[in-house]
């Protein structure tokens, strides 16, 4: 199943155009970078892919279909700064398990220790909020998952651990990822592809 | 001669987690580090291994509940609370890690005026956006006006104006594009080298690479390794510390290796080396205490194995 955006135009009201006709397409299994300088439109474009926003112009589909509006969304975005995108009054377990039950080997694989379930979102780092919203993003009807950003504000070996993990995990089920990233340097280690966004298209 | 001296610093917090039941956390415990004249020291390290923490301690503005013993010295005199309020602003300035500690209420130029201590505001201020490229309409701008990168200027340029003799930056980078780092980098370089010091803290090694000339690395709140810039190149074998090794091998350019576990939290902390759980070399003495800070060459590490 390929994840294809068609003629994608976008502009938030009467603004310019953020970007205009992108043509995008990720097989399965395929890792591609998405680079580009600040303020392109990279996070929104994102945010269109995952069903976070309607595109003014163009369309998005999954194996020729297009975005289920309802239930599961198998297109899943991880955002650059987690403490932002998990509930403060909910404790990790909850935090977790709100789209899925990851198994243990899921977790160990992420380096979650158990005993970080019992704690507040407050109560943990940067890192290690991270890898709940990544185990979270891991539901077994992702077939794409997009890293914008994702381990932008953590540790080199923080960042090689959860990429190891998340790149087996994508092998196994054969996941497209999109990676976005300044990083040329961690875009040229993951990619397969690279595709620059900005450039006028 | 040393500007700043941090020596055997300990900072803990008591909180309640339920009813009257307390829990003590240590956050940076026996952490030692010195910036000289004309001198750029990086802090690098774990995510929560009390980078910022350190800032804060140096300027005395943790919070309430915090518990700090061993001593800060600056220009050779102990950092005592009331000298902690005269100096900081003034001769020691901050560029936090957060682009919300603008005021949100005031306009960016008027900010930036507030911090000049001596001489014309207004030309100062005018000649330091000129700097870093802010174009004069800006300085009338409120904070919420601004991009994350050009906020990031204005916060750089609030302490490069200050006067201060030293400075410490919180992150000052991420958010900035490629050209705006070089200079943010640059200022700071040449800042050091008009007889100043600076105190980068970090977690981009790459830029820490380019300016500083030592590199202090961080692990669960204490210092475990602090050598020369020299020393991070090839795959690591001149870098004592088995938590340095990793981290430089770590990088998308060295390796991309990772090693299984996480940093201990601070209210739970093993008995003896931080980093033992994880490390490879780990052997029963390892367990008994914290290893002490030692002399190795021309570093410091705090390793027992390390040779």
């Amino acid at each position: 199943m390929q994840l294809e955006a068609h003629s994608l135009s976008f502009r938030y009201g009467k603004n310019p155009w953020l970007f205009k006709n992108v043509e995008f397409s990720v097989e399965p299994g395929e890792v591609v970078g998405l680079v580009g300088p600040s303020g392109f439109g990279k996070t929104t474009f994102c945010r269109i892919l995952a069903g976070y926003e309607q595109p003014v112009e163009g369309s998005v589909t999954l194996g020729g279909n297009p975005l289920p509006v309802k239930g599961y969304h198998p297109v899943q975005l991880v955002f650059q700064h987690p403490e932002r995108a998990v509930n403060p009054r909910w404790k990790m377990n909850k935090i977790l398990n709100e789209a899925w039950k990851p198994d243990k080997e899921l977790l160990d694989t992420l380096g979650i220790e158990q005993e970080w379930l019992a704690r507040w979102p407050g109560e943990l780092s940067g890192g290690e909020l991270q890898r709940f919203c990544v185990a979270r993003a891991l539901g077994p009807e992702t077939r794409f998952l997009i890293a914008d950003e994702m381990t932008t504000m953590l540790d080199a070996v923080t960042q090689a651990q959860i990429w190891h993990a998340v790149l087996e995990i994508a092998r196994q089920r054969e996941m497209g990822i999109i990676v976005v990233s300044h990083e040329a340097k961690l875009v040229e280690r993951l990619c397969d592809r690279v595709v620059e966004l900005g450039r006028r298209l | 001669m040393a500007i700043l001296e941090v020596e055997n610093l300990s900072v803990s917090f008591k909180r309640y987690t339920r009813g009257f039941k307390q829990v003590k956390s240590n956050v940076i415990s026996s952490l030692s580090v010195e910036v000289e004249e004309g001198e750029i020291m990086a802090i690098v390290g774990a995510s929560g291994s009390g980078k910022s923490l350190l800032a804060q301690a140096i300027l005395g503005i943790l919070p309430r509940n915090a518990i700090v013993s061993g001593g800060i010295k600056y220009g050779g005199e102990v950092l005592t609370p009331p000298r902690q309020r005269a100096l900081c602003g003034r001769e020691i300035a901050l560029v936090p890690q957060s682009v919300n500690s603008l005021d949100p209420l005031m306009r960016v130029g008027e900010q930036v005026r507030t911090s000049v201590k001596s001489g014309n505001a207004a030309a100062a201020q005018k000649e330091v956006f000129e700097r870093y490229h802010l174009d004069a309409n800006v300085e009338k701008m409120y904070p919420f006006q601004l991009s994350g990168g050009m906020a990031r200027r204005v916060l750089i340029s609030t302490a490069m104006v200050s006067g201060a003799r030293v400075i410490i930056a919180d992150e000052p980078t991420p958010g900035l594009d490629e050209r705006s780092v070089a200079e943010a980098l640059k200022h700071l370089r040449e800042f050091a080298d008009s007889r100043c010091a600076v105190l980068l803290i970090t977690h981009d090694i790459e830029s820490a690479l380019k300016i500083a000339d030592r590199i202090a690395v961080f692990y669960a709140g204490t210092t475990v390794e602090i050598s020369p810039v020299e020393n991070f190149r090839g795959n690591g074998e001149e870098l004592w510390h088995p938590f340095s090794k990793a981290l430089w091998r770590a990088l998308p350019q060295n390796g991309f290796v990772p090693i299984p576990g996480s940093q201990p939290h601070p209210d739970d902390l093993p008995s003896g080396c931080l980093f033992a759980p994880r490390c490879g070399m780990a052997s029963a003495e390892c367990g008994e205490a914290l290893p002490d800070m030692r002399k190795l060459r021309n570093g410091s590490v705090r390793c027992i194995h390390a040779t």
